[in-house]
């Protein structure tokens, strides 16, 4: 296979691209972490700081998982239905039972704003099945007596 | 018994920060690799016998020297942490425990390519990884690792830190790239190769993070030892992640070429008391599941496509008895239905067509024909798409069926499982 070096002409491309977009990512994340999620009125924020069409911002919102286009709890729970998680006696257990404990389905949020159930694939962490997260903390060996634990703790907590 | 390498350091305390880093013999690498010549170094990792450790395992040197020589032409390094693939949880340890081990590779290896700039690419999960790497680069800088005239050499390399934001794809070398620039991670149509048109249209090298910490071993240790780890054409230590049904999975680190057998029953503890081992998915979530006659095969390269598998990130998943197969089917079809980046009809449309036949076999509504219509499926799939997502989505359909026929017909047939 060979292949040919670049030409003159592509290489000024970094020079003429702002790369204003290459910065949309983690605008989106300072825009989530201030609002709890991206609203439309979020979006256009971020489109008018980076100097972008709304299209492009959305295109790139939408696309990621981890951008949130809905409100959200305050406390996101993340079981992992990964095949690791699956052959350690996690998954559907797991989620099941923090489903009926915060009679809530996947996808949803409690009425108080407080919690977020999300049901997601392979958190990295399968040599310590199952897991899940909050937020961003990552909770491992996972019996049903942790999770009460765990919701217990966040429930007292305003 | 196998000194570990790449794993060497991560069970010291405070292993993330640059002081345990310095105290053994950390950054020494980077301070021999600036003596030498760029040419050199690309020399010797090609001497090296180092193949990438993200999954495609494309011998790394050929790589460095596809690289523009011009040094008029801003170069870029990209590195690789967006570790998704079911069942690996290697990287998440090296970003998190050990980001200067990395570091010091991406400094090498930009100083080898003639880059001046490097991106580093970390999965959105991994909060705590993306929080101590801003702080190892950091540190970098301020002890003149990174920055302008990198230990008065003349060489200038600036790094920064990117989060993903959750797409499997983004691992895909040209979708991460896409992601770099802001936009949605859809792969790029190859050729042109990153090399030639990466980053931002300038050449880009993309490695995984396994492959960089490799690179200030071989510097400082030699291609010479490195080439003598491993078996004919994998070289050099791997981390394999071992999970499901053993008794004590992890992190493995040994030499590339080490038996599956030994890593289940000599590292992994083996499989659980009472229970006989009946699968293993020896790399990954896309690599074909294969059988206990294979045990005795080296995982390397070359070695595992004989057994109809391949060693993809070395990340082993093991099944027991207890076991239905089709259910595993099922279950990383969906994953990779959830992941299809949706640009090409093969993988967007066929992803789902194929969890919906395996959810229905699994669920005691199947019917006769569904496994010819798996095998139509897979291959209207396979090979067709822009990234390897397409071939590796079809593997655990395709390698279930291969080995375990008669639990789909027995599902089929008794609309339950076999287990």
């Amino acid at each position: 296979m060979e292949i040919k070096s670049t030409t003159k002409d592509t290489h000024h491309q970094m020079v003429r691209d702002p790369q204003k977009q290459a910065m949309l990512l983690a605008a989106l994340y300072i825009a989530q972490e201030q609002f709890g999620w991206l609203s439309d009125e979020a979006l256009q924020r971020v489109a008018d700081r980076l100097d972008l069409p709304i299209g492009k911002v959305k295109a790139t919102a939408s696309f990621y998982t981890m951008f949130k286009l809905e409100p959200q709890g305050k406390y996101r729970i993340q079981v992992c239905e990964g095949l690791s998680c699956y052959l350690a006696g996690g998954a559907e257990p797991i989620i099941d039972y923090v489903k009926k404990k915060l009679n809530l389905q996947p996808g949803e949020t409690s009425a108080d704003g407080k919690f977020t159930l999300e049901v997601v694939e392979c958190l990295a962490a399968c040599g310590s099945a199952p897991v899940l997260k909050i937020n961003d903390e990552l909770y491992e060996h996972l019996t049903f007596e942790d999770i009460d634990r765990l919701i217990e703790k966040l429930e007292e907590e305003a | 018994m196998f000194e570990p390498v790449l794993t060497r350091n991560i069970h010291r305390p405070d292993s993330e920060k640059i002081i345990t880093y310095l105290a053994n013999g950390g950054y020494e690498a980077v301070r021999l690799a600036l003596t030498k010549s760029p040419q050199e170094i690309i020399d010797m990792v090609k001497r090296s016998g180092l193949r990438g450790r993200g999954g495609a395992g494309f011998p790394a040197g050929v790589k460095w020297s596809f690289m523009p020589k011009d040094p008029n032409v801003p170069k870029i390094v990209a590195v690789n942490t967006d570790e998704g693939e079911p069942g690996t949880f290697k990287d998440r340890e090296l970003v998190e425990r050990d980001p200067h081990q990395i570091i010091e590779g991406v400094i090498i290896a930009s100083y080898a390519v003639g880059a001046n700039r490097a991106y580093v690419y970390i999965r959105g999960e991994f909060f705590l990884g993306v929080k101590r790497w801003i702080k190892a680069i950091a540190d970098a800088y301020e002890h003149g690792f990174l920055g302008k005239n990198i230990l008065n050499s003349g060489f200038d390399l600036d790094m920064s830190v990117h989060r993903g934001a959750g797409a499997y794809i983004c691992g895909e070398e040209t979708a991460m790239l896409e992601s770099l620039e802001g936009k949605p991670g859809n792969p790029r149509l190859k050729p042109p190769y990153p090399a030639q048109k990466g980053l931002f249209g300038l050449p880009t090298l993309v490695h995984n993070i396994e492959t960089l910490a490799c690179i200030p071993h071989i510097v400082l240790r030699g291609a010479e030892w490195f080439a003598g780890i491993g078996t004919e054409e994998s070289k050099g230590p791997k981390i394999y992640s071992v999970s499901g049904h053993v008794k004590k999975p992890g992190n493995y680190e040994l030499p590339l070429g080490t038996t599956i057998r030994e890593i289940i029953y000599e590292h992994a503890g083996g499989v659980r008391d009472g229970h006989q081992l009946k699968a293993v998915i020896p790399g990954g979530a896309s690599t074909p599941v294969i059988t206990p006659e294979y045990l005795d095969t080296p995982m390397g390269f070359e070695t595992l496509p004989r057994v109809g598998s391949q060693l993809g990130t070395g990340a082993m998943i093991v099944m027991d008895d207890t076991t239905c197969m089709v259910e595993v089917a099922r279950r990383l079809t969906k994953f990779f239905a959830h992941e299809s980046c949706g640009r090409c009809v093969p993988c967007r449309l066929g992803s789902h067509r194929l969890y919906e036949i395996l959810d229905r076999i699994e669920h005691g509504k199947g019917r006769v024909q569904d496994l010819q219509l798996i095998d139509e499926l897979t291959d209207g799939i396979d090979g067709k798409t822009f990234c390897p997502m397409g071939g590796a989505l079809v593997n655990p359909a395709r390698s279930t069926l291969f080995h375990f026929r008669e639990e789909y017909e027995f599902h089929i047939k008794n609309k339950r499982c076999m287990v």
